[in-house]
């Protein structure tokens, strides 16, 4: 995995709320065997029409806004737990989702593919959507070691939450794999048990 | 005093990260060909076994033809899907029910339906419905696909400590109301995303009174509330669905196994994060009317009107009602509806199929629908025939398909077309879930059957 440390970026908005990981990356996509390729696909259906050429309104496909960072509405990633929905987002090249709420499975599967899930209050995140529309070129900045952002259009910062064992995962791109195998005669020990 | 959900987790702890999740041991894994190749292709790039394969079982559901099953699957990709988890289970030595055995079926359905489910015990899945498993007593949940590499690896995972929540269903549901129509009805109440970061524990005279398969379809939909989770305590009805099943405990096991059981449930006085209630008698046969499971409302009530809407989510709202091609305020009972799905791992057992029969015998499928029932295994097939259920199926117009997810999520040839309504008993309405453009109506088997006869969306109990 990629070491996180800090990023100040553009961002993508996508003020919808109840992103459902369906529509992140939808199902006849799933029948890949690798976990290469799926950022073509990221929001298929929002971002194609059926002869799959792109849907000018579709923020993927404004080439106002780019950037690193997207910024959604609440409840982001819900339904399906598919890893393929943190692949698509990852293979996409983003390193960040803001949102005010997130979905459990979703969050836990970003983490252990590099991607940032970060937390913000609601009005942090209505002001961070205004500032994208006064202005697409509006930058954030994300400090994983001081657990902070800010919305570099207005200064405005916020702390946002990650537990201490994920924030040293991401910090210097280990995964759990490695912790899990390290605990082998702890699993043993419980198996006696 | 605690929890019947701290009580299983607190007996399955292997070790805990400080700040941080818990190492977690998982007594049953299951496997399915969709979320499983990445994780078996980073066991072989770190030369790694599959630590215990004894306890993982993999069975293909997703991607597979509900016709034809005995000829090769047409579609290539799904094929080589299909056919790469062979190749893993194989290779890794884990116990594969591929197509033609006749074990194979939906993964939430064959782990019950043989045993494998049992109370107490950590199940996981890399699929968000292996909440189902719940209904036994177990904590069940789904994972990712780096998650499912960790429990090949290590049999273990790492878990943040959930809240905990109980949902009381007090009373006693009314005629022609099921499981599924209380389980939207929760999630009606909660939303989306009501009940994230908490594993629910479900509890109350009505949940009491449900039959094991009943319990399984709201354990089923605990995650389209957002809870990592759901479960309720066992008991004799649990204890007695169980007993005898192959993959089961038998002779003194059985009764050492037992003893243990009886002793999981919430301790009085026991405290839950958060505690809600609802009374049976207010849940009525319930009907999706938007793109998320928390759209639903009773059958005869009207869509909410955009008023009702908060400020932020009228944007989403409106999305949503567009994509159905209702109105908000407007009723749906009486529209005209093209598809009919009866299946999934929310409503394809035999219990689902006993109510649909049922309800269509001596009637006719209406013309103007195109119905797709798919048992959720072989098992279950082979149950609705030796009832003669099939027979009364097909006098009244039916025609059975074979196991697997099928429409519920459309990887296989089961899509419903752009723009069409589809009345569906299971778990997802999302845009696109059922096919590009499908429109998904929500509901339990008898709302699917009475839709199925009169070609509208009909209230069971006006039949
Ligand atoms: S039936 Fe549907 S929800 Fe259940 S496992 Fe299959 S695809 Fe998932």
């Amino acid at each position: 995995m990629e070491k996180f440390t800090t990023l100040t970026s553009t961002c993508i908005p996508l003020p919808i709320e109840n992103v459902d990981t369906d529509q992140i990356i939808p199902a006849r996509f799933l029948k890949a065997t690798t976990r290469e390729g799926f950022g073509d696909n990221l929001f298929a259906d929002w971002r194609y029409d059926k002869a799959g050429n792109p849907i000018p309104s579709f923020i993927l496909n404004n080439p106002t806004f780019s950037g690193q960072v997207l910024v959604a509405g609440k409840n982001f990633g819900s339904g399906s737990s598919r890893e393929h929905a943190a692949w698509a987002i990852a293979g996409y090249g983003l390193k960040v989702v803001v949102s005010s709420f997130f979905a459990d499975i979703f969050k836990g599967n970003a983490l252990n593919n590099g991607v940032l899930p970060v937390v913000v209050s609601e009005g942090f995140l209505a002001e961070l959507f205004a500032s994208m529309e006064a202005d697409p070129k509006a930058t954030v900045t994300v400090n994983l070691e001081a657990q902070t952002i800010v919305n570099n259009a207005n200064g405005k910062q916020e702390s946002f939450d990650i537990n201490s064992y994920k924030k040293g995962c991401m910090l210097n791109g280990f995964d759990d794999i490695d912790f899990l195998l390290s605990n082998k005669d702890k699993i043993e020990a419980w198996e006696v048990k | 005093m605690k929890t019947l959900f701290d009580k299983i987790w607190d007996a399955h702890v292997v070790t805990s990260v400080n700040d941080g999740p818990t190492q977690l041991y998982i007594n049953r894994h299951f496997c399915h060909e969709v979320t499983s190749p990445q994780a078996f292709d980073g066991l072989r790039k770190r030369n790694l076994k599959v630590l215990r394969p004894e306890k993982t079982i993999c069975t293909p559901d997703h991607n597979i033809p509900t016709i034809d099953q005995d000829k090769p699957i047409q579609d290539p990709v799904s094929r080589f899907q299909v056919d790469t988890l062979t190749k893993n289970a194989n290779e890794f030595g884990v116990t594969l029910w591929g197509l033609g055995h006749k074990k194979n079926g939906v993964v939430h359905v064959v782990g019950p339906e043989n045993g494998l489910t049992l109370p107490g015990s950590t199940i996981v899945c890399g699929d968000s419905h292996t909440s189902t498993h719940g209904a036994f007593g177990a904590i069940a949940f789904g994972i990712g696909t780096s998650e499912v590499e960790m429990v090949l690896a290590s049999q273990c995972i790492l878990q943040p400590r959930p809240k905990t929540m109980r949902i009381n269903i007090e009373g006693e549901l009314g005629d022609k109301v099921t499981a599924k129509d209380l389980a939207l009805y929760i999630i009606a109440q909660q939303t989306t995303g009501g009940a994230t970061g908490y594993f629910v524990e479900y509890a109350g005279a009505a949940i009491r009174a449900l039959s094991m398969e009943e319990r399984m379809t709201v354990c089923n939909l605990s995650i389209e509330m957002g809870a990592r989770g759901g479960l309720i305590a066992p008991d004799e009805t649990t204890f007695s669905y169980v007993k005898g099943r192959e993959f089961a405990p038998k002779g003194e096991e059985w009764d050492k196994s037992l003893a243990y059981w009886q002793t999981l449930k919430t301790d009085e006085g026991a405290k839950f994060d958060k505690e809600v209630t609802y009374q049976a008698a207010d849940i009525q046969p319930m009907v999706t009317y938007g793109t998320n499971p928390g759209m639903g409302m009773g059958i005869n009530q009207s869509i909410p009107t955009l008023e009702s809407v908060d400020e932020a989510g009228k944007i989403s709202y409106k999305k949503s009602l567009d994509y159905m091609g209702f109105a908000a305020g407007e009723k749906i009972e009486g529209k005209a509806i093209d598809y009919v799905f009866l299946g999934s791992c929310t409503n394809g057992r035999i219990e689902d199929f006993r109510a649909f029969a049922n309800f269509v015998k001596g009637k006719k499928k209406a013309d103007n629908v195109i119905a797709w029932l798919v048992p959720g295994s072989w098992g279950v097939e082979k149950q609705i025939r030796e009832e003669g259920l099939d027979k009364i199926l097909v006098e009244a117009g039916f025609a059975l398909r074979q196991p697997g997810c099928s429409a519920c999520l459309a990887m296989n040839d089961d899509k419903v077309p752009a723009g069409k309504y589809a009345v569906s008993t299971s778990n997802r309405n999302f845009e696109g879930r059922q096919g590009p453009g499908a429109r998904t109506i929500l509901a339990g088997p008898l709302v699917a059957a009475a839709a199925a006869v009169t070609g509208k969306i009909t209230d069971p109990r006006s039949l």
